[in-house]
């Protein structure tokens, strides 16, 4: 009741969370409607390709909020966020894989496709289990939380900070897709998983499954968001705020700052690790190529245009970066990258607080207590 | 006879690549006491707080707490959950909190994640950060973000969060640097207050503070102790003269 009674206040004093749950709640309901009870012949209708698009955008939005609560809050740099993003879809793709059976090109009831063609005479045994729905979900949060608590150990307690954990993270993100490229990985190779049929028997290529899953992906993002906002809402929220200001200052006080940034970054990477599983059946493929280095870096200037430090600028710069990116890469496709570049360095110039300061600076005036500058990082005196 | 000292640094050398930092440092605080520690640049005053504190590890030498911690086996948090609280040269508070949250997070108790994730302040905690912000004069602020406050206003929101640790030691880097003189009086004051309860240890350049507040003084050289005692002996210390004061 307590707890209620505080996300509410907190709603209520940040009217951005507001915005947020509204503007999330009208396209879970708009976009089915458009899409089911508008006849194809209407302008309004969308079609199923504009419902899956929909359907990606929020979940690149909740994978930008998972960089959002390390990055904006506790000034851990992830560049390999995208790593646990492709665990979870692989995870998920794994059930999806069994759950085609014997409708597969060669109609083996037990072994995917991919697994007859590279000669598998059996099931490798980190594929048992992923016939059941609620293991390949437990799963779903489980490997890419493990993988982030065994990286994060070292990492955290060897006190490797700033551009280095980025570096390293992004060598993290590198090697697995390198692994996932190998045949005998067991994970399809370069083709990755596709072809799926159904997921818990409903066909996925119907529009109303497709609707179901992105009022779900919708409903998802918008607990998570909740989630989120309690946990910096907290005094062990202020404790990762202080982290990332004054990570010294905050051991002298007494705070385990390794402990600290490790859950935040294992609650991080499971809410990477479900994005990436609802965006797979939405999507119907998932390859070795969505851990590429370059993916997590595009995350991290979803957040930066957004404005980081806010979770729900993270979730809009993910939107308008990928609404931007498909609206580019139809017309004039050569120009992307260059855009997506000379964005994020016009971002960092002039936008210090992305494209939520600039909305949220207009209508509240100044204070003294808003935008003051951020005192650039000092270097960490090496421990002797 | 022995009364048990609240802090004991015995044989301390810290060196780095080559330049020893602290030599053979030997200094034991007693329960209660104000101590000031002088010494001209590169003494060793910062090191030794360092050592202390668990930043930096010595090469040799002992340093205990009590006479039962030793604190070279533990690190930062544990040396601060001990009761050890510092405050440092430059001010450092969380600028992007405000000043009440400041001292919230400085508040003695359970620090681990699970327990702050759910942590509610208690009316008796409330109370004491009223009662903190009112002896620090920033009781106005409250809601203003560190980073707006003036130099003074950091030292002395530093010091509140240090009282709001509950340390048994305050190790106290150069207090008053950047503050007015009724500031400087205030702040001596309250150090003086402190002491008694604490064990307070403070490292300053400004002479006149120091003499305004010490009855013992230590002055360090080159990583050692060169004099110890009252503020006119060390003064009168030939040594002292030649390293330091007579400069």
């Amino acid at each position: 009741m307590a707890r209620q009674y505080t996300l509410w206040i907190s709603a209520r004093r940040d009217s951005g969370t507001g915005w947020f749950l509204g503007a999330l709640a009208l396209i879970i309901v708009v976009v089915p409607i458009l899409n089911l009870a508008v006849p194809a012949s209407s302008t309004f209708h969308i079609s199923a390709y504009g419902l899956t698009l929909v359907g990606k955008y929020l979940c690149y939005a909740l994978l930008a909020m998972s960089v959002d609560l390390i990055w904006g809050y506790c000034g851990i740099l992830s560049l390999g966020q995208a790593a646990f993003f492709s665990l979870g879809g692989y995870a998920m793709g794994m059930y999806l894989m069994r759950e085609i059976g014997p409708r597969g090109v060669y109609g083996d009831p037990i072994l995917p496709d991919f697994m007859v063609f590279l000669n598998y005479k059996t099931l490798p045994w980190f594929w048992h289990g992923f016939n059941h729905f609620w293991f390949a979900m437990i799963m779903v949060a489980f490997v890419p939380g493990l993988l982030a608590f065994v990286f994060g150990w070292f990492a955290f307690r060897s006190r490797v900070t700033g551009v280095y954990l980025s570096i390293i993270t992004q060598a993290l993100t590198y090697a697995l897709m390198l692994a996932f490229f190998r045949n005998d990985m067991g994970f399809g190779g370069n083709n990755g998983f596709t072809d799926f049929k159904d997921i818990l028997g409903f066909d996925l290529h119907s529009d109303r499954v497709r609707v179901f899953l992105l009022v779900l992906t919708g409903i998802v993002l918008g607990a998570s968001y909740l989630v989120c906002r309690m946990i910096v809402s907290s005094r062990a929220g202020r404790v990762i705020r202080a982290i990332r200001d004054a990570e010294s200052r905050t051991r002298f006080l007494g705070y385990r700052v390794e402990s600290y940034k490790l859950w935040i970054f294992v609650f991080s990477s499971i809410l990477a690790g479900i994005a990436g599983a609802l965006y797979v059946p939405q999507i119907g493929i998932i390859n070795p190529s969505e851990f590429s280095p370059i993916n997590s870096i595009e995350v991290v200037i979803w957040v930066a245009v957004g404005g980081r430090g806010t979770l729900y600028g993270a979730a809009a710069g993910a939107l308008l970066v990928n609404y931007a990116k498909t609206y580019f890469t139809s017309t004039i496709p050569e120009a992307w990258n260059y855009a997506l570049g000379a964005l994020f360095v016009l971002v960092t110039l002039f936008l210090p607080r992305g494209i939520i300061g600039l909305v949220s600076g207009r209508v509240r005036k100044p204070a003294k207590t808003q935008g003051f500058p951020v005192p650039a990082e000092k270097p960490e005196q090496p421990v002797k | 006879m022995s009364v048990e000292k609240t802090l004991y640094i015995d044989q301390v050398t810290v060196s780095f690549d080559g330049f020893k930092a602290l030599n053979d440092l030997t200094l034991q605080i007693d329960p209660g006491e104000l101590r000031c520690i002088i010494g001209p640049n590169g003494a060793g005053k910062t090191t030794m707080m360092d050592v202390v504190t668990g930043k930096t590890k010595p090469d040799s030498g002992a340093v205990r707490f009590g006479e039962k911690l030793n604190l070279l086996d533990m690190d930062e948090p544990e040396i601060a959950q001990a009761g050890i609280g510092r405050k440092f040269q430059k001010p450092t508070v969380f600028e992007r909190l405000t000043v009440f949250e400041n001292l919230e997070l400085a508040l003695a108790g359970d620090k681990s994640f699970m327990k702050t994730l759910f942590a509610r302040r208690t009316i008796k905690q409330d109370n004491r950060i009223f009662e903190v912000l009112e002896i620090i004069g920033l009781t106005q602020q409250n809601q203003a973000l560190g980073g707006v406050l003036a130099h003074g206003q950091k030292q002395w929101l530093e010091i509140g969060m240090l009282l709001m640790q509950e340390p048994q030691l305050l190790l106290v880097d150069e207090p008053v640097a950047g503050m007015t003189p009724q500031e400087i009086e205030r702040t001596a004051e309250l150090l003086q207050s402190l002491a008694g309860e604490h064990s307070v240890v403070v490292v300053e350049h400004d002479m006149d503070f120091v003499r305004s507040i010490a009855k013992r003084v230590t002055v360090l050289d080159e990583g050692h102790v060169l004099a110890e005692g009252n503020m006119d002996q060390v003064q009168n210390d030939p040594r002292v003269i030649e390293v330091y004061l007579g400069a």
